[in-house]
This record gives C-alpha cells, structure tokens and sequence, in this order.
C-alpha cells in the first residue's frame, strides 16, 4: 500500500497537522507580550448639543487623542483596531456605550499617534438625558493576529460631564 | 477540515467569503463562541438579517443596556465601511437585539478555508476531485 495516492494523502494530512501546530504556536507566544500601552484624551471643544426632531439627544465634540500603542505589537500581529467610546448611565439604561472615533493601525510605527478630530459617529443618546451627564471617554483596543487568539483591553478614563444647556 | 471544526459543542467555526476586515483575509477561518456574557462595544459579532442567507461578521459600535431587563440593543458596522450597518439591518429596524447575535469572533486560523472556496467558486475543482478520489479507490490494492 505505497501507491503515490497514498503517500501524497499521508503528506497533505502531515503538512495541515503541522500549519495548525505552529499557528497555535505563533499564538502561544503572544502570551508572553506583556504590553504597557498609554493614552490622554482631552475635549478641546463642544460644537453643538441639541435635542433632534426624533427626540434624542445629540451632541458633536472635537477630541484630542494622544496613545502610544507601540508595546501591543508583536510579530505576531497583523493589526490593532482602536476605537474611543464614550460611556454613561442612564435612568433607562443600565449602560450607554457610543463609538465616537476608531482606526486600524498597521504596523507598530503608526502606534504612537496624536488625533484632533471631530466625533466620527453621531452622539446620540436613546432619549434626552445628556445634559449635565457625566461620563468616561475609554479607549479600547482589540489586538488582531496573524493567527490564532484576539486580545482586547481598555483604558478607561473618567471625569467628563456634558454642558448642562444646550448650545 | 472535520478535526479543526471539530471542536467544544459551544464553539462554532465560520468560513469567511467577504472580506470582514483587512484583518482576516479570503479564505481564513473564524472562531466564534458564544457566552452568556453581555455585549459590548467593539465586539466582533455574527448576526444574520431576515432575508438574507449569508450571516454578517462586523463590530458592534454603540451599546445600549436596559436597566430593567438587561436587554441590548446595539449597532454594528464593517470596520472597512463608511457607514454603520442601518442599511443592511430589516425596514425600519434600527438596532440589533440579542437574539440576532449568532456568536462572537474569537480567533483566526489564515488560509485553512482556501480549498472549500476553491472548491465552491469553480466546481470544476470539485468534480476533478471527487473523480480522482473515486479512481484512487477503484484502482488502490487494499
């Protein structure tokens, strides 16, 4: 039983069995990355807050984000997904969290970044509750592989609070 | 591929056929799993809209969590996208709850897909297979 289909079946089970392994491998060692990534947000300005005809609350903020993501690359990483949200309670909801601003970043070069930017998606509460609202802005990162396990963490930053009138 | 698919009963494993992010390319393979933990933003989840067969793998982007009964309802969208995922959701619906969400993106194996999308994009691949394999059975001395 040494026919060609044979040994060729044998080598391609042998070589799949050996890709899996190493990609398990290559994730494994991204266990040993223990990253120290750091992050300032700063609202430089509220542009307007206003309750829409559909009765929601809605607000456009420019941002300051400065991070420096560099130590969450590793060489097992195809890319890093970053996105600030703004996050809140309300008497309705439980939590509120609002994607205001996100990007992809290629490579560890392009980790350390500084962003002025307006609000990327809309602001819009379920309801009229944001005036005078406090809230954290938090910067989330998801850390995408070339294979293998995604790591996700955040760094939460608190402290802010919407105007109280609307402007 | 049965013994990479073949794993915990909770864990699910997707081909992808569109492109989700630059981050799994063709071809790859996502793991989902599906825990009783709440949804939250930034995400990667698998959903699928009424009328359409093919579920969808994107982010979630905005989260909102009753007080009362703890239900969400979120908003996602493709990271490649310009725009939020309204458009692909039903007529009138604006958010996704809960029981749309088939699972969420755990990890990616690269390239492992490949021979299932082959196979399904030129079927011609597929009968030249079946019809080798049925002559190595017909012509193998076991």
């Amino acid at each position: 039983m040494h026919s060609f289909g044979y040994r060729a079946n044998a080598l391609l089970t042998f070589a799949v069995t050996i890709l899996a392994l190493i990609c398990a491998m290559a994730s494994l060692s991204d266990n040993f990355n223990s990253p120290s990534p750091s992050s300032q947000i700063q609202i430089l300005n509220i542009n307007w807050f206003q309750k829409q005809p559909h009765g929601n609350d809605e607000i456009s903020l420019t941002m300051n984000i400065t991070a420096d993501l560099q130590s969450l690359f590793t060489w097992n990483t195809k890319q890093v997904f970053v996105f600030v949200a703004a996050e809140y309670e309300t008497l309705k909801n439980s939590l509120n969290q609002v994607s205001l601003w996100d990007a992809i970043i290629p490579t560890k070069e392009h980790a350390k970044f500084w962003v002025q930017t307006a609000n990327k998606y809309r602001f819009v509460d379920q309801g009229s509750n944001l005036r005078g609202k406090e809230f954290n802005l938090t910067l989330h990162w998801h850390v995408m592989p070339k294979t293998g396990k995604m790591f996700v963490d955040k760094l939460v930053m608190s402290g802010f609070r919407l105007p109280e009138e609307y402007r | 591929m049965g013994w990479i698919g073949d794993t915990v009963d909770s864990i699910k494993s997707i081909q992808i056929r569109q492109l989700l992010t630059q981050a799994v390319s063709l071809g790859g393979y996502l793991f989902l799993h599906m825990s009783k933990d709440p949804i939250r933003a930034g995400e990667i989840v698998v959903f699928n809209v009424d009328g359409r067969e093919i579920p969808i793998v994107h982010r979630v982007i905005k989260v909102h969590e009753r007080q009362d009964t703890g239900e969400v309802e979120v908003l996602t969208k493709g990271d490649n996208n310009y725009g939020d995922d309204r458009l692909l959701y039903a007529q009138g619906q604006l958010w996704l709850q809960r029981h749309h969400i088939m699972g969420r993106a755990v990890g990616f194996l690269p390239y492992v897909g490949w021979v299932t999308i082959i196979m399904t994009e030129k079927p011609i691949i597929k009968y030249i297979l079946i019809g080798a394999l049925g002559l190595l059975v017909i012509t193998s001395k076991d």
